[in-house]
């Protein structure tokens, strides 16, 4: 085999490879919006979206319930992880000396790292307890402590793109600011966010697109009762976790039920990434 | 903010920043912290070397769980890598400036935002159904490559461009082909950053949960090949904390993950600062 074979060879391979990631989403859509068309011919798609009761063994299947799990908790977490990421970001960014960044960013960057079901865990032994008390009934096990774990979960993601976005932030702007007498605290909130806007933008969209796609820690703190929310101190049940409580055991039109739960969920987390992405591209 | 002055307006906006930065890493110190303390001392080499029993006490150990876990990275990484690498090399250095590659190159970013589920139900239709691997290791292991895919060819192909154009040239110019260039000049400077992408992609597999719950069944025996299910350290987590009362036994269970989780981080870290020591020191 001459070199040259071999050349033209590893060049067919490397973009069939390239491929593949392509391909992998592709399939992705297809097969779950094959295996959900029985369920949307059957069910009704109107039924299915906008029904709030889900009893398979009745044959109710309707997800608004769990599409308001998922967005409540989900919005929950961002109102106590948006001030937390931003703060620690401008710290990150523009306050803290070296030393002290050196000792904040590997910890929040390790936080990433921790497998979901050891939040879900602690959520469930430390917090639940709390929230029992708090709220004086049941087991704690609510909205609020998985927007609680939520919150953990997606601060290092939205702290670390904002920072990114902060000291993308050309740095005469900030000089221009000072130059002016401004306190460094004006020229951030004045010059550095507003200019990091869309960076900053984009962190909270990512970190909703991850809050709305985290299974485990939320099955172990929320509950799973298909329950509407009507109370942060109620249990839930979001979208993902009714996809994996149920389809082990799921047969028929229940399972296809299941499928469509996924398309309803990779849909919403497509369009939130894609606005994402989006924002992220218009970045300082 | 009337009425204050910038300066106290500034001293209230640091007094903020510092407590959210001292928060941030209370959380991470507390959760470490909790899981180690209460867990460590129920780690023996009996904890370690026996089979889970199941049932409502949980009684029993974890090998089994550590064994799946060693199946499943070796499965997923003899399929991730080639392809990881493969097609960073290809976006890196073949791929034309077009609409096409532009595309690939998005559907790369919607990709790494798939829910874990999402795959897992993917997973759980294509290998599990309709190919017959039914639950099991390799199911799992092929639905963990198809999630991982996109994080390893970021990482890769940030490590290949990373190298110096002058290097392609000189090569090109000895009379190397494309195919030369890339597998003697640019794959040994980008394989630290390569390895680094590596490390990060078995932390996700051992970190992972939910597609894996989907896929691999979830038996708690030992698993006699790549073909049978199992359940790895992380799903553990989940059957015990859900299923049994054995929550110290769940606790020792995330323990492990911690500790495997940090070296896995630590060694990361020791890589990037040494890759860095050796370019700084050679060139």
């Amino acid at each position: 085999m001459s070199r040259y074979f071999i050349d033209r060879f590893s060049r067919r391979i490397v973009f069939i490879f390239g491929m593949v990631a392509f391909l992998i989403l592709v399939f992705i859509a297809v097969f779950i919006l094959k295996e959900s068309l029985p369920a949307l011919k059957e069910v009704g798609v109107v039924n299915f979206l906008f029904g709030t009761k889900w009893y398979p063994s009745h044959d109710a299947f309707g997800i608004l319930t769990m599409v308001a799990g998922s967005v409540i908790t989900a919005l929950l977490a961002l109102v106590i992880a948006v001030p937390l990421a931003l703060g620690c970001a401008i710290l990150l960014a523009e306050v803290a000396p070296p030393r002290i960044r050196n000792i904040i960013r590997p910890a929040v960057e390790l936080l990433v790292g921790i497998p979901s079901v050891v939040y879900g865990l602690v959520g469930m032994i430390v917090l639940c307890p709390v929230i029992a008390r708090l709220s004086g009934t049941g087991s704690g096990s609510s909205i609020l402590a998985a927007a609680i774990v939520l919150a953990i979960m997606v601060l290092p993601t939205i702290t670390s793109i904002s920072e990114d976005s902060l000291r993308a932030v050309p740095i005469q702007y900030k000089e221009g600011a000072l130059a002016l007498g401004a306190t460094r605290w004006q020229a951030i909130h004045h010059v550095l966010l507003p200019v990091a806007r869309s960076g900053i933008t984009a962190a909270i969209i990512l970190g909703t697109g991850r809050a709305i796609g985290e299974t485990m820690a939320m099955i172990m703190v929320i509950g799973n009762s298909p329950i509407f929310p009507t109370s942060i101190f109620q249990p839930a049940r979001t979208l993902t976790g009714n996809i994996a409580v149920e389809i082990t055991a799921a047969t028929g039109i229940h399972e296809s039920t299941l499928f469509a739960t996924g398309l309803v969920l990779l849909t919403l987390v497509m369009l939130i990434n894609s606005a994402g992405l989006l924002a992220y591209r218009r970045r300082a | 903010m009337i009425g204050l002055s910038p300066k106290l307006t500034q001293k209230l906006a640091w007094g903020f920043v510092w407590l959210a930065g001292i928060i941030a890493v209370l959380t991470l110190v507390f959760i470490i912290g909790y899981v180690l303390a209460k867990g460590l001392s129920a780690i023996s080499p009996e904890f370690l070397f026996t089979e889970p029993k199941g049932g409502l006490s949980g009684e029993g150990g974890i090998s089994s769980c550590i064994v799946a876990t060693l199946w499943l990275i070796i499965i997923t990484m003899a399929i991730l890598i080639p392809l990881g690498i493969g097609a960073a090399i290809y976006l890196a250095e073949y791929a034309p400036d077009n609409k096409f590659t532009r595309l690939v190159r998005y559907s790369v970013e919607l990709l790494a935002g798939v829910p874990s589920i999402v795959f897992g139900l993917f997973g759980f239709a294509i290998f599990v159904l309709a190919l017959h691997f039914n639950y099991s290791i390799l199911a799992g292991a092929l639905t963990l490559v198809c999630l991982l895919l996109p994080f390893l060819m970021r990482s890769a192909e940030e490590a290949i461009r990373a190298t110096p154009q002058s290097q392609r040239e000189a090569s090109l110019a000895l009379g190397a082909t494309k195919w030369q260039t890339v597998v003697h000049v640019i794959m040994p400077a980008a394989m630290p950053g390569i390895i680094t992408g590596i490390i990060l992609c078995v932390g996700g597999a051992v970190a992972e949960s939910a597609c894996l719950y989907v896929t691999m069944g979830g038996s708690a025996g030992m698993p006699s090949s790549f073909l049978s299910g199992g359940r790895t350290l992380a799903v553990h987590v989940f059957y015990l904390a859900m299923e049994t009362n054995a929550l110290d036994k769940a606790l020792a269970t995330g323990a492990v993950l911690i500790i495997l989780i940090l070296i896995i981080n630590l060694s990361t870290k020791w890589l990037s600062q040494r890759f860095q020591a050796k370019m700084s020191g050679e060139t």
